[in-house]
């Protein structure tokens, strides 16, 4: 393809994208993110291949390896278009299928499409309740790209707003639209992007640094690995767009090294926007020079709070530096730098070819726009979803997630990733805002979105948080060094029975130094799993106290295992599992755990037959005395 | 030695010898090599022009990069959040009794290494363990020990 040296150029090359395109023809599309190449999606993509050349159709149907779809819990995906037939679950025996019924016949194979729960069939993808309560304006192109082929992203307008922004606007035009639109940053910080825009522009001092941030340490949480996966031109794009309005002509994209495919995707993005000259020298005839290199982080959840990931870009271990001076102001090797995350820059290009009334429509009066979280733990519907801001978290919980697995009851959801709260069921009312949910002692954080149900302990969430924050602190401040440390402390002394009742005190006390006297965002959010529990949950700290009882029976020191004698049925099957030979008993004498070897795996109440239903978890209560060793199964029933 | 010095010269070339890229130079090393010896770390602190206590520094401040040998097998528990309210400390517990190794640890033979990581990215198979890069979503303690049986 030839380099591209004006608007027109762009568009013509997105028209003769389109000319050899006929739009009836079909394209199997197979979701290739990483949830689905955990199911083995390549398998899947592979036997299509094979049985499409085998029956004859290689000249008559497209195959396309896309991005992430959002629905991981039914990978692999797969979208036959133009249908758009949504095949759930596919295996690459059910490849053949496919091919034969409704390639070559066009009829629908019943077995694999999305069942609602009053049983009907759904054919479109679009229909299904997951897909059809989100909005997915920024995600939902990952479905139509090969996010290996720039032709994909050009074909459906991508670069135009770069084009636009270029040749059509000054500098200062981008900055009023962006920060008309209050686009506000979607790392977590929420600050308004325009105005960080604006203030790298106007500090003294060049070169000036654009940076993307896609360092996504928070565990749960994968909407930036899959959108720089799945639409790594997007985020590109984007980016190319900030650095015309600041005068940056030097980017970095900052990735995670545990992201292989992001990094890919994203080099290859790299050079085919290269060769046609939409990255580089004289960007589409405008004069404007701008290039992109890609950094991968090693590992350290730190070098996701921007001025840790700077020195982390200087090549430095990532500690994070004291703000007196913003980035904006002195960043990169001491120049002005301005860094967004990953979803921040996917979302510009839309506001520049939409415009920003078009984005202050959707949302709420301080939060404009969508935004994609990762909708995970105990919920039916795991994936990435995409929602305006203001939906209730009950709508994405419910309708969008379709509740909780095995008819448990909701307890809590997480938001914010290990700095954010953990909220309980009276405010699923709340609406999905920057603002609301720092109210309540949450935060929107980068999008993580962590369902748990009654099986969930919240003194052992908050124990997993603080212990997660202890190895990932950098060590440099100590509120944040130490602090985490002594609150983790606390905890696990609470989670092991031996805790106080003025330990619910000192971790208010603690938690609240910490959070006003740390250094960067890690330590001034650390404390939030703990007070935000101590908050909506102390019933269940008071119990670990006072009672000496874990009420969700997760907390080991807490818990006993007991085989109810009337039940057993002397199966052997506990009694082999028991990785410990801690129970005794035999083929038709009552089973019975010894408490004193017992080290509390659980793995007799997994394998207990639920007909028979003998093994018991037991918390805050004393064990029964055994029944006499040798007690006939008969007897006992008698 | 001779072929790892070729090595880290042709990835030190890569980078233009740029001081700065010491984190991109070290995880192509740690990627081929699976692991940093100290002879390495030395090499890298010359060729770049950068003081060996910032190379150890940061060769230990990541964890990307392992200062001791790697098992020819790795072994990755998702302690992730998603995974951890699905029951990831149990998943590990069966992993940590079936081998025999502690997590961070690797097997006296060198067979096996064991590591847990943060998240793993995709939630939706969690409680998740991966084997040399497959993933094995919740297994039994009996699929365990197969995995770990054609682990050689």
């Amino acid at each position: 393809m030839p380099t591209l040296r004006s608007a027109a150029d762009l568009e013509k090359l997105r028209k003769d994208i389109l000319a050899k395109r006929d739009p009836n023809r079909p394209c199997v599309t197979i979701c290739s993110g990483t949830g689905c190449h955990a199911y083995g999606c390549d398998k899947v993509s592979d036997a299509f291949e094979k049985e499409i050349q085998k029956q004859g159709l290689k000249d008559k149907v497209d195959i396309r390896r896309t991005g992430c779809h959002g629905f991981c819990e039914r990978g692999t995906l797969v979208v036959i278009f133009p249908q758009e037939t949504c095949y759930l679950k596919v295996k690459p025996e059910d490849v053949p299928e496919i091919v034969s019924k409704t390639l070559m016949e066009g009829k629908v194979v019943e077995r694999l499409l999305y069942t609602d729960a009053d049983g009907r069939k759904i054919v479109h993808e679009g229909d299904i309740p997951f897909y059809k309560h989100q909005s997915r304006i920024v995600f939902g192109n990952n479905r139509l790209i090969d996010p290996k082929r720039i032709e994909d992203y050009i074909a459906l307008g991508g670069y135009s707003a770069a084009a636009k922004t270029l040749l059509k606007m000054k500098p200062e035009q981008v900055l009023a639209e962006v920060k008309k639109a209050n686009l506000r940053g979607r790392g977590g910080g929420g600050f308004p992007a325009g105005r960080k825009w604006e203030a790298t522009r106007n500090a003294p001092g060049s070169p000036k640094y654009v940076v993307v941030n896609a360092d996504e340490g928070d565990p749960g949480a994968y909407m930036d690995r899959s959108l720089l996966e799945g639409n790594p031109h997007s985020v590109l794009e984007g980016l190319l767009i900030g650095a015309y309005a600041i005068g940056s002509h030097e980017g970095y994209v900052y990735v995670r090294q545990e992201y292989p495919l992001a990094v890919e995707n994203l080099s290859i993005a790299l050079e085919q926007a290269r060769a046609l000259g939409l990255l580089g020298k004289d960007i589409l005839g405008s004069g404007f020079d701008f290039d992109v290199k890609v950094h991968r982080g090693a590992g350290a959840f730190v070098s996701g709070e921007e001025t840790a990931l700077l020195t982390a870009l200087e090549g430095r271990v990532g500690e994070s530096r004291p703000k007196y001076v913003f980035p904006a102001v002195r960043g990169l090797w001491g120049k002005p730098t301005n860094i967004n995350n990953v979803e921040t820059w996917a979302t510009v290009p839309l506001i520049i070819n939409r415009g920003a009334d078009w984005f202050t429509g959707i949302g709420t009066a301080g939060s404009k726009g969508t935004k994609i979280f990762s909708l995970v733990g105990k919920v039916n519907n795991t994936g990435l979803v995409e929602v305006p801001m203001g939906m209730k978290l009950r709508q994405v919980v419910f309708d969008v997630g379709g509740g909780i697995p095995k008819g448990k009851r909701f307890k809590a959801v997480q938001t914010g990733g290990p700095s954010g709260g953990v909220l309980p069921e009276s405010l699923l009312d709340l609406p999905v805002d920057f603002d609301e949910l720092t109210g309540v002692g949450s935060m929107m954080g980068s999008g993580g979105m962590i369902v748990m149900d009654e099986d969930n302990c919240m003194v052992d969430i908050a124990r997993y948080f603080l212990n997660f924050l202890a190895g990932e602190s950098c060590g440099k401040c100590v509120p944040c060094r130490e602090g985490i440390y002594q609150m983790l402390k606390i905890l696990n002394r609470i989670c092991d029975g031996k805790g106080s009742e003025s330990d619910l005190e000192l971790l208010q006390e603690i938690a609240e130094v910490v959070r006003d006297s740390s250094l960067c965002a890690l330590g001034g959010t650390a404390p939030n799993p703990v007070l935000s529990t101590l908050r909506y949950f102390r019933d269940e700290y008071e119990a670990h106290i006072k009672e000496k009882r874990c009420p969700s029976g997760v907390c080991k020191a807490l818990i006993s295992y007991y085989i109810d004698p009337v039940k057993c049925q002397a199966c052997m099957i506990c009694l082999k599992n028991c990785p410990v030979e801690a129970i005794s008993g035999g083929k038709n004498l009552v089973h019975v755990i010894d408490q004193e070897k017992c080290t509390k795996c659980g793995g007799c109440l997994e394998v207990c037959p639920p007909k028979f239903g003998a093994v018991v978890k037991l918390s805050g209560v004393k064990v029964p005395e055994p029944v006499p060793r040798g007690t006939e199964v008969s007897r006992v029933h008698a | 030695m001779a072929q790892e010095a070729t090595t880290i010269d042709s990835v030190v070339s890569a980078y233009e010898s740029d001081s700065s890229s010491l984190i991109q130079v070290l995880l192509d090393i740690q990627r081929r090599n699976r692991w940093l010896p100290k002879e390495t770390l030395k090499e890298v602190s010359e060729k770049l022009d950068v003081p060996l206590t910032q190379v150890y520094h940061v060769s230990t401040f990541y964890k990307a990069f392992s200062l001791v040998p790697k098992g020819r097998h790795s072994l990755c528990v998702c302690l992730g959040t998603a995974c951890q309210v699905r029951g990831a400390p149990r998943l590990l517990d069966k992993v940590v009794d079936a081998a025999g190794v502690k997590p961070g640890a690797t097997s006296p033979d060198m067979r096996i290494s064991l590591d847990t990581v943060n998240c793993l990215g995709c939630c939706a198979l969690g409680p998740v363990m991966t084997v040399d890069g497959e993933y094995y979503s919740n297994p039994s303690t009996k699929e365990i020990q197969d995995i770990l049986a054609a682990c050689k």
